[in-house]
């Protein structure tokens, strides 16, 4: 640091247009960074002193109950995921993570994303049955209380709806916010067995390339699944985030296959199937297929690729005049780990490297950060993500040099399988008014 | 992995199985036969597939009973997706293959009662459906052995992103 005396936000180095500060010289600068932003803070954020502290009522009478499961304080009750089914009629119920509202990298279970056909089933865990079978040496039953003596493993990883960030390939820059446009993907520390682990008991015929994984709901939602995956990282998830999984998420045991799109994370997992080819189920030949007009359709396109948004600020919120503020956002990559992402406040003309919040895993979500000057005029601000294969996001127009010029403007219910990882562009007006726009 | 490495994972694992007595072996031992209800996959090659048989005209009256409700008149779309449509990409224009909508009907079909359709029943309303779309005639049968010979208009429609390129 060239001067770690310097108090004053205003001398921070701008590393890119529009106030982006450099990263090393906040995150070097510690404590006399905290002096910076509350002289800022002081400066910008209100012409009068503050109010004379109070002695508050709470701080005068004896506390509540503690409660057998918690929920979030009453005045957080607005932070819940979107419905697009609440009164469950005979379609495709979808429920959105509001990223907007959180922060870190970990998804609570209450707020994790679920797109399901007819709901979820009631499952007595006791009765539920894993079966293995196909091309095996030995087709096997595992009860639930059996497979949670076998060795386990926790990982951390996102799941992502092959559908989510769809609107952002829509002819217009539809008007939703973060959760609408980008809530079909959470982030869990999921623990289980892994796959491989029973595939060692059963036995693998040599005829077996793809699996078939087959959920016990009412539809028996089911997909076929390259046997690789089962080899390398695939596992029987029977907690999330240190609980039994949830209802919605495939209580009592989930399928995992880490960067794959979440329908393949096939929930309520009842049968696996060991096959010499895919089934063709309708979730691979008509749903999560990728329409291209004038082309062949893409089919079996696992990996959710690499891809961020700026969660802090996005539409909905609106900034309190100008001085310091945190842009910060969701970085990851169903082909590995995040190897940098990218921040610009000028919609693209120049960019400024974020920090990465550790720990950086692979396959999962990563939080970056960027600080920024805001000076009041109008901007628009962007991420870009790399993963450590290399992979960027594309731009617009090379999304349009692929796919052709969108053409349509679909409604954030319809989420047509796109792996949409396009670079999102928020802009900022000069009241703080935050939205989305094309940049 | 590519795929050649997945195979000779596979193989590995193969011989490896007579080491299996270092896993905790807690699953028990089931035949084919015992879990033959829950084997419902049907495969484009027609492996899978029931006993059973049916045509577009059994297949209207089924269709009219249970499935009209969500799908519309002539499958041409109400609360939910047309299955038939001149102008839209549907089930029947779309996917390659016949017993996709074979299998897909008989596991989650009618949306209310999944798998109360008999086998008759499924076979019959995928003759309706493959009829209306003009995919095969009024009067053909559709069983195990005639569905997985339809050709679906779209079945060369598709290109493969697996194995993926990193």
């Amino acid at each position: 640091m060239s001067n770690s005396k310097r108090s004053d936000l205003d001398s921070l180095e701008v590393v890119a247009g529009n106030g982006l500060i450099n990263r090393r010289e906040l995150l070097g600068r510690g404590i006399a960074l905290a002096g910076a932003t509350t002289a800022g803070a002081g400066a910008t954020f209100s012409s009068a002193s503050a109010e004379p502290l109070r002695i508050d009522p709470w701080s005068l009478t004896i506390g509540s109950t503690i409660p057998a499961y918690e929920t979030p304080a009453k005045y957080e009750k607005h932070v819940v995921r979107t419905l697009t089914n609440p009164n469950h009629e005979p379609r495709t119920s979808q429920a959105r993570t509001p990223h907007h509202l959180l922060n870190g990298t970990i998804t609570p279970n209450g707020l994790h994303f679920v797109v399901s056909r007819t709901g979820f089933p009631d499952i007595d865990p006791a009765k539920h049955r894993l079966a293995i079978h196909g091309l095996v040496r030995q087709p096997k039953v595992f009860t639930l209380e059996a497979l949670a003596r076998y060795p386990m493993e926790s990982r951390i990883c996102f799941v992502e709806c092959g559908g989510n960030s769809a609107p952002l390939y829509n002819k217009d820059a539809i008007q939703a916010n973060v959760q609408a446009i980008h809530g079909l993907v959470s982030c869990s520390e999921c623990a289980g067995v892994r796959l491989s682990t029973l595939l060692e008991e059963t036995g693998i015929d040599p005829k077996a390339t793809w699996f078939l994984a087959e959920g016990a709901d009412g539809p028996s939602m089911n997909r076929s699944i390259p046997l690789a995956k089962a080899l390398d990282d695939a596992m029987i998830a029977l907690y999330q985030n240190g609980e039994r999984i949830n209802p919605s998420q495939g209580y009592p045991m989930r399928l995992l296959v880490p960067g794959y799109e979440g329908n393949m994370n096939v929930k309520w997992l009842h049968r696996i199937k060991l096959i010499e080819a895919p089934v063709m189920a309708i979730n691979e030949t008509m749903q999560y297929t990728m329409r291209i007009e004038g082309q062949k359709s893409w089919q079996f396109y696992f990996p959710q690729e690499v891809k961020s948004f700026v969660t802090h600020p996005s539409p909905g919120h609106s900034l309190k005049g100008p001085g310091f503020y945190e842009i910060s956002g969701l970085a990851y990559s169903g082909n590995g780990r995040i190897s940098r992402v990218m921040v610009s406040a000028d919609g693209g003309k120049s960019w400024a490297q974020a920090a990465l919040q550790e720990p950086v895993l692979s396959k999962a979500l990563t939080r970056f950060r960027m600080p920024w000057r805001w000076d009041g005029q109008p901007v628009v601000l962007q991420s870009r993500a790399w993963d450590e294969a290399g992979n960027t996001q594309p731009t617009r127009s090379q999304i349009a040099a692929e796919r052709g010029e969108p053409r349509v403007n679909v409604p954030v219910t319809a989420f047509p399988m796109g792996h949409m990882n396009v670079i999102t562009s928020w802009s900022v007006d000069n009241k703080g008014e935050v939205k989305h726009v094309y940049a | 992995m590519s795929m050649r490495s997945s195979l000779l994972i596979a193989a590995a694992l193969v011989f490896a199985a007579g080491a299996a007595a270092e896993t905790p072996n807690l699953g028990q031992s089931i035949t084919e036969a015992d879990l033959a209800l829950w084997d419902i996959s049907v495969s484009p090659d027609g492996v899978g597939l029931p006993q059973g048989s049916g045509t577009a005209a059994q297949g209207k009256a089924v269709y009219e009973q249970k499935c009209e409700l969500c799908h519309g008149k002539d499958a041409s779309g109400g609360k939910n997706a047309a299955l038939v449509s001149a102008k839209d990409r549907t089930v029947t224009s779309y996917v390659p293959h016949a017993t996709t909508i074979f299998d897909f009907t008989r596991r989650a079909m009618p949306w209310p009662q999944p798998k109360s359709l008999t086998a008759d029943e499924t076979y019959a309303v995928t003759a309706y459906l493959l009829a209306l779309a003009k995919i095969i005639g009024e009067s053909d049968v559709m069983n195990a052995e005639t569905l997985p010979k339809v050709r679906m208009p779209n079945r060369d429609g598709f290109v493969s992103k697996y194995p993926e390129k990193h």
